[in-house]
Formats: structure tokens, C-alpha cells, sequence
């Protein structure tokens, strides 16, 4: 399958197979409009497979989500058709409203307003926590 | 503005220090009768309580302060819509210092980013209530002489149980713990409480189902209540609600000098036949956390720099 090369915007590179969908939706990328390509399952020598993510457009994403869903890929930052940068992924300490808290009891079920927070609380298990009542974020 | 939400905010320094301050109280109280005099102490409590709600109010009163009260959220401004925030922007222009109960977890932690005064969590929800965790330590230290080299059983709900978890988290910080870690399969001590509270430091713990034959090795006994209101499923509360009751016979085998514990309200896990056995120390805690909230209010008071 081929999908064209990009002249000025972002490549999602390296993402986890089956993790595509769920960053195109965290990103926002649906509600751009702009080109944006979602490849899944691409033959990968160093993973076996991947997804990749393309965006035509000279937009800032947010590292922090793409640090939350999967801190493995890489983010090329493209210019006049070329690589002008690599984007460096860590997962991020604190992730402010990418998720919400599922936890019924929580203070934020009953007060939207407040921002959702959450706090890498186990990095080897990239295991997130609310900060208001500490439940795990789950996918 | 410090606030104490959690009992990981306090230092295991600041902990003894506290138990240090409770004591002299006990000891002189006469001491502390004026220290708060014309200070104002805020309860905010937007879900029943009895006695957290009254040792707050004693404590104070004991210091010589004074305290206003917010007792029934559905004739409040909560009722109206108010937010946590915005009430405790409000009550922090009338008191000098803010104790609050909310069901929802992590409103204290709202109303403590929100406040200008410092706010003590009496409770949010399923979560957190240091306080009753200083009041457990308070008892621990008073019944046992220190924390070290104690064999804690924790029996009941350890999975919904606030102060289960808060205790562990306190007596892990001291030396040659062990803990006993009784409970029905479907309660059992969450995983992350037992990674950051006891794996982490290497603590040795022990998990049953049974009670009796783990009795002759404890030294303290910490009962709990299999909470109605922490369940979305009543079957599933029933069907647990009884597993532990704690009676005379089961005391057999165990220490002359145990220290039975329970943060109370009991409903039948304890039965009253044991409350006039010398190794019952459940109402011991209740005094004990006034004498604590009052070792807190004053640290926190002088920290802000009101008295």
C-alpha cells in the first residue's frame, strides 16, 4: 500500500500495531481538516508491525499524548519534503485532560469543570492515576 | 497553604512530631487551653458523621477556639450548585482554618487548591481520612510503646478500606513490620497498595481467609467494617457482610497483650462481649483522635503563621 510522501507537516512513526486509532482519536486529528493518513498494520523489520500516522499540515501534536499511548514511537517533523526534525518521546508525569477519570466516586464525575489530571504513577507498567481519587486511567 | 489530604503529606518526622505534641496535651492540657483562643475553625461536612464531625469540633474547643459549622449539605450552597472550590473560597473568608467531609474522593484535595487557610480531608469518600490514621498511630503508640517490631493484623474489608490502607502506608515507615493481611478473596488488599506499601520496602506480609489460626502470632488486631455504602451491588454486600465477627472464643489463642482496634462505627464485626476485655482499645482510638486533631490543627495554625 502506498501513501503519498508529505511536504510540510508530521509523521507518527513507530506506533504501536492496534494503538493508531486510539492516538488519531486522542490527538484531535478528526476534527482536522486537513489530510491525515492512519496506516495500520505496516510491515515493520524492527516490530513486525506498526502503525504510522501522517498529517499534511505544519501543526503542533501534543507529545504528551503520543508519550501516553505509546512512548515508543517517533515523530518526524517535515519541511519542503524534508525530515527536519526527530521529536524525542518520554512519557509524560502528568497528563491534563487527554482522559477522563471513570471512577463514578471521583470528584470529577460531578464537577466538570475542573481539569482532568493524571499522574504516571508506575512507569514500568505506564500505569496513570487520577490525581483527585487516585483510580487507575484504563484504555 | 498546607493541607493535609493524605497521610503520605506527612512525614514520618512530622508524624512523631504530632504524637509528640498529642502526648503533651494529654499530659498538660491545661497548656493548650487558650493557644487557639479567637480562631475559627470551619466543619464542612457534606455526608453524616457523628464522631469525626465531634472530635473535630472538641478538639477545638479544647484549644480554646471556637467553630462554625456547615453540618447539612442539602439546606447549603452545595445544594444550590456550588462548587468545592468556590465553597471553600467562601468559608476561607470566615475561619482560619477548614476540616471537610465530602462522599465524592478527591473533593478535599479540590477545596485544599482552592482554599487561602489550611483544610484538613475528614474524609472524601472512599479515599482518604489521615486523621483516623493518626488516631490509629496515637493508640499503636500509647498501647505498645512505638511502632517497631509489631505484627499487624489488618482483618475485614482491605479493599474498599480507607484506613487500611493509610495505616499500612504510615507503619511501613517504621522498622520490622509484618503484616497479616486477613480478608475475603473479593476484599483483598489492592495490588497497588501492596506494590507502594509493602513490596517496595521489602516488608514481610502474609495473606488469608482465616482468622483463628492466624490469631496467636498478632500483636495488634485491626478490625473493619464491610462498608454498605462502598458497593454498587447490594448482593454482593450482603453476601460479604458477615464474613469476620470477632467473639470471645476466637481470643483463645491469642496474646495476653493484643491490642484489638477498629475505626468504628462497629456494625456486628466486633461483638460487644469483647469491649470490657483489657485488650479492646477501639474507643481508646476515638479519644485518641481528638488528642490528635488537636496535635494537627495546631501544627497546621502555626504553619500558616495564625497563631
Amino acid at each position: 500500500m502506498n501513501v503519498d510522501s508529505i511536504q510540510n507537516g508530521v509523521v507518527i512513526d513507530h506506533i504501536e500495531a492496534g494503538c493508531g486509532m486510539k492516538l488519531y482519536k486522542l490527538l484531535g486529528l478528526d476534527a482536522l481538516d486537513v489530510s491525515v493518513a492512519l496506516i495500520k498494520n505496516v510491515q515493520s523489520r524492527k516490530m513486525g508491525k506498526k502503525d504510522i500516522i501522517k498529517i499534511d499540515a505544519d501543526i503542533n501534536v501534543s507529545l504528551d499524548v503520543i508519550g501516553y499511548v505509546d512512548p515508543g514511537a517517533t515523530v518526524n517533523i517535515i519541511k519542503n519534503g524534508k525530515l527536519t526534525e526527530k521529536l524525542s518521546i518520554d512519557m509524560p508525569d502528568i497528563l491534563v485532560n487527554v482522559i477522563k477519570c471513570k471512577n463514578p466516586r471521583c470528584i470529577t464525575s460531578c464537577e466538570q469543570e475542573l481539569d482532568q489530571v493524571f499522574r504516571l504513577s508506575d512507569k514500568n507498567s505506564k500505569e496513570y492515576r487520577c490525581i483527585y481519587c487516585e483510580t487507575k486511567a484504563t484504555p | 497553604m498546607r493541607s493535609v489530604i493524605d497521610i503520605v503529606d506527612l512525614t514520618t518526622e512530622e508524624l512523631d512530631g504530632l504524637i509528640e505534641t498529642a502526648v503533651d496535651i494529654i499530659e498538660n492540657p491545661q497548656k493548650y487551653s487558650e493557644i487557639c483562643h479567637g480562631k475559627k475553625l470551619a466543619t464542612l461536612f457534606f455526608e453524616p458523621s457523628t464522631r469525626t464531625r465531634m472530635s473535630f469540633e472538641a478538639a477545638m474547643y479544647e484549644l480554646g477556639g471556637n467553630v462554625i459549622s456547615m453540618t447539612d449539605a442539602g439546606s447549603s450552597s452545595a445544594a444550590k450548585g456550588e462548587s468545592v472550590a468556590d465553597t471553600a473560597k467562601t468559608v476561607s473568608c470566615y475561619a482560619d482554618i477548614i476540616a471537610m467531609r465530602h462522599p465524592k474522593e478527591g473533593a478535599a484535595y479540590v477545596a485544599a487548591k482552592a482554599a487561602s487557610i489550611p483544610v484538613i480531608n475528614a474524609g472524601d469518600g472512599g479515599h482518604c481520612h489521615p486523621t483516623q490514621t493518626l488516631a490509629d498511630l496515637l493508640t499503636i503508640y500509647r498501647e505498645k510503646g512505638g511502632f517497631n517490631n509489631l505484627t499487624v493484623g489488618l482483618c475485614g474489608d482491605l479493599k474498599f478500606g480507607r484506613t487500611v490502607h493509610s495505616l499500612i502506608n504510615a507503619l511501613s515507615r517504621y522498622e520490622k513490620i509484618k503484616y497479616v493481611l486477613i480478608s475475603p478473596e473479593e476484599l483483598k488488599l489492592p495490588s497497588y497498595v501492596k506494590r507502594d506499601s509493602i513490596k517496595s520496602r521489602n516488608i514481610p506480609y502474609i495473606q488469608t481467609t482465616e482468622l483463628e489460626s492466624v490469631m496467636p502470632e498478632l500483636d495488634i488486631l485491626y478490625m473493619t467494617r464491610v462498608q454498605r455504602e462502598r458497593f454498587f451491588n447490594e448482593e454482593d454486600y450482603l453476601r460479604l457482610k458477615d464474613s469476620y465477627i470477632l467473639t470471645p472464643d476466637k481470643l483463645q489463642n491469642a496474646k495476653k497483650n493484643l491490642s484489638i482496634m477498629h475505626p468504628l462505627p462497629r456494625v456486628n464485626e466486633i461483638s460487644v462481649s469483647i469491649d470490657d476485655d483489657e485488650r479492646a482499645c477501639y474507643f481508646k482510638q476515638v479519644l485518641n483522635g481528638k488528642y490528635m486533631r488537636m496535635a494537627l490543627i495546631l501544627k497546621l495554625l502555626k504553619e500558616a503563621g495564625t497563631i
